[in-house]
Order: C-alpha cells, then structure tokens, then sequence
C-alpha cells in the first residue's frame, strides 16, 4: 500500500496517523504541504528519518522546491520524486490511502 | 494499468485540483489510462466556466478542459454536490459532465487504482 | 440522499473499500458526503467497511441534536446502514479511548479493535475512501 501525507505535520495529525497505521514495507509520500515533514533540523524530520528503516519514505520535488527546500535539505532514508515518480508509486505499491 | 483521479476540493483555495492535474498529467506522460477524473465536495467548482483568474495566474478550469479535450478524458462532477454548490449544466466548462456519485465507485471498481486528492 | 432512487448496478466485480473517517462531524462536510458515498456503494454491491479513527469517533456519538445550528444530523442515516446490509463498521480503540468514550457511546453496533488492527485493516483494502 502507498500511504500519502499532505498536511504539515505542525498543523495536523496526518502524519502521526500515517506513521502508525502503515505496515512495515509500506510506502508513504509526503506531498503538499507535508513535504516540511522531510526537512532537516525538524522534531517531524527526526521522526520520519527515524522510521525510514520500516517504511519506504518518498517526497515530492516540485513540492520542497515550491517551498524553498532542495534535496540537500531533506532527511537522509527520504527519497526525491518528481510527479512521475509519484505515478510509478502508485503503480508499484498498489491502493493509495490519502491521510487528510 | 487504469487510474481513477477523485478531487474533493475546489480550485484556488487548495492545492488538491493542482496536484491532481499534475499527476494526472504525468500519468498519461507514462502512457497509462485514465478511467475517469470525479469532483466531489467543493471539486465541483473546478468545472466552473466563469472561473476568470488573473492573467498570471494558472487557469485551472481551462486546464483540466484542454487536457480532458488531448486525451478524451472523463471529466465528471457530482450531481448532488454540483446542485448544493449552484454548478448546473449551463455552467460546465467544455469537457465536463455532471452524473450521479456511482460514477465515482464505478471508477473505483474499475480503475486499478483510485487516487484521491483533498483536504 | 439525493440518489436514493437510483437502483443496484451489478458490475460483476466485488472490492474491499474502506471508508476511512478521522474527521469530527457539522465543522466541514467531509463526514456528510462521505456517507452518501457509502451509500452509493453499497448499491454497487461492493464489501464496504467503514472506520472510525481520530476524530472520526465523533460521528457516531450518541445524542447529537443539531436544530440549533439547522445542520442535517447524521444520525438517521448510521441507522439506516443495516438496512443496506452495511454492517463492518470499526472503531478504533485508541482514538475512542483518547476521547473519554467507551463503546456504549455509539449509536450503530460497533466493533472495537486497536491501532495495529486497524492497520491491517486499512492494509488489506482495495479503496481506501475519506481519510
């Protein structure tokens, strides 16, 4: 399954909901604003590179560079997509469960 | 490989209609099918022709028209929620249809894969 | 329900969905329209499953009385879910605990089960709906 978070994680649970109800193996991508949840130097950033060993973690490219973010910035075990990249995801990991 | 695009809110105000435009583009980009795109809840008002944004600014409604209009896509928008929000045929932007909500399980039946975009 | 007329449409084909519900009632309309779609569904034939997870429990808490605020009450309808032979509705039990309910809250029979059950449930979906 590919789990997709697209809320920040200091404004909603989303994430905290994502994290603890996907399966290990399964893949989550952070989108939207939920990209901030991948960034450096962040209790969120921590927390996701810290389950990246369970779970197959993903961010949206076009997301972190709208937002001001490159990939230097972002949480080592987290993976760059651009929008394709999100396409093949889908196609890999089977259902998509949006946590709004 | 088929996908369903449900988006649940309106232009503008989310980035929802923006991400599933884009990923529905990429998706057709890798040459897989689009069964169908559903607006439901304030997605409704991605189909609405009077939508005139700034200069600008990206035309969303005119957009997921021209792409509906390149791949002979699906474009449907939910009676129910259409009527509550005052989008009604005279309304509807070239390429979209307005039809019950079982398009949308239909879509979910028989895509591979629904994919939802929202809030 | 505005399609409430509309008849059973055999497609030959039966999905697990899951209408996955974490959002508290009356503030937005997602838990509103998320019914409908429940609905629609079952009229599909399809094995429809609902979950009530975070705010979700909300929805199915008893007594809820909404003519002050002139909203439609969710009520009648949970009730009227076993009637459509919609009877796998899950609660989960950190979430209901969280917020000081037990499950003699609820209007609907309910099952309780935890968080890594709910996972697995949410894993073993074809359509995952709401959210």
């Amino acid at each position: 399954m590919l789990h997709t978070v697209n809320k920040s994680p200091f404004e909603r649970n989303a994430l905290d909901a994502c994290l603890t109800h996907a399966k290990k193996g399964s893949a989550v991508l952070l989108f939207e604003d939920g990209v901030y949840a991948a960034t450096k130097g962040t209790a969120p950033g921590n927390t996701v590179a810290g389950v990246a060993k369970d779970l197959k973690i993903f961010v949206l490219g076009p997301d972190l560079k709208a937002r001001g973010y490159d990939e230097s910035q972002v949480v080592a075990g987290v993976t760059v997509v651009d929008y394709g990249g999100f396409v093949d995801l889908v196609v890999e990991h089977g259902p998509v469960t949006a946590w709004l | 490989m088929k996908f369903g695009i449900l988006v649940n809110e309106g232009p503008f105000n989310h980035q929802a209609s923006d991400s599933a435009y884009k990923f529905t583009e990429a998706a057709l980009a890798k040459g897989y099918g689009i069964y169908r795109v559903f607006f439901y809840y304030d997605g409704v008002n991605n189909a609405n022709k009077l939508s005139e944004p700034p200069s600008d600014d990206r035309h969303i409604v005119r957009r997921w028209s021209e792409l509906g209009k390149k791949y002979n896509l699906d474009l449907v928008v939910c009676v129910a929620a259409a009527l509550r929000r005052g989008i009604k045929d005279e309304l509807l932007a070239e390429g979209f249809r307005i039809s019950g909500l079982g398009q949308l399980i239909e879509a979910g039946i028989q895509s591979d894969r629904l994919v939802m975009f929202g809030d | 329900m505005s399609q409430g007329d509309e008849p059973s449409f055999e497609t030959g084909v039966v999905k697990k969905f899951l209408y996955l519900n974490r959002k508290a009632p009356y503030g937005t309309v997602y838990a509103l329209e998320v019914l409908e779609m429940v609905l629609i569904s079952a009229a599909f034939e399809q094995d429809v499953h609902l979950a009530f997870v975070d705010d979700g429990v909300y929805q199915i808490r008893k007594g809820q009385d909404t003519k002050s605020v002139e909203m439609k009450s969710f009520l009648p309808t949970y009730r009227a879910l076993e009637g459509y032979d919609i009877e796998k509705l899950y609660v989960e039990k950190e979430s209901m605990e969280e917020r000081g309910l037990t499950s003699g809250d609820f209007v609907v029979p309910v099952e309780v089960i935890d968080r890594a059950a709910m996972g697995s449930l949410i894993d073993s979906m074809d359509v995952v709906l709401g959210g």
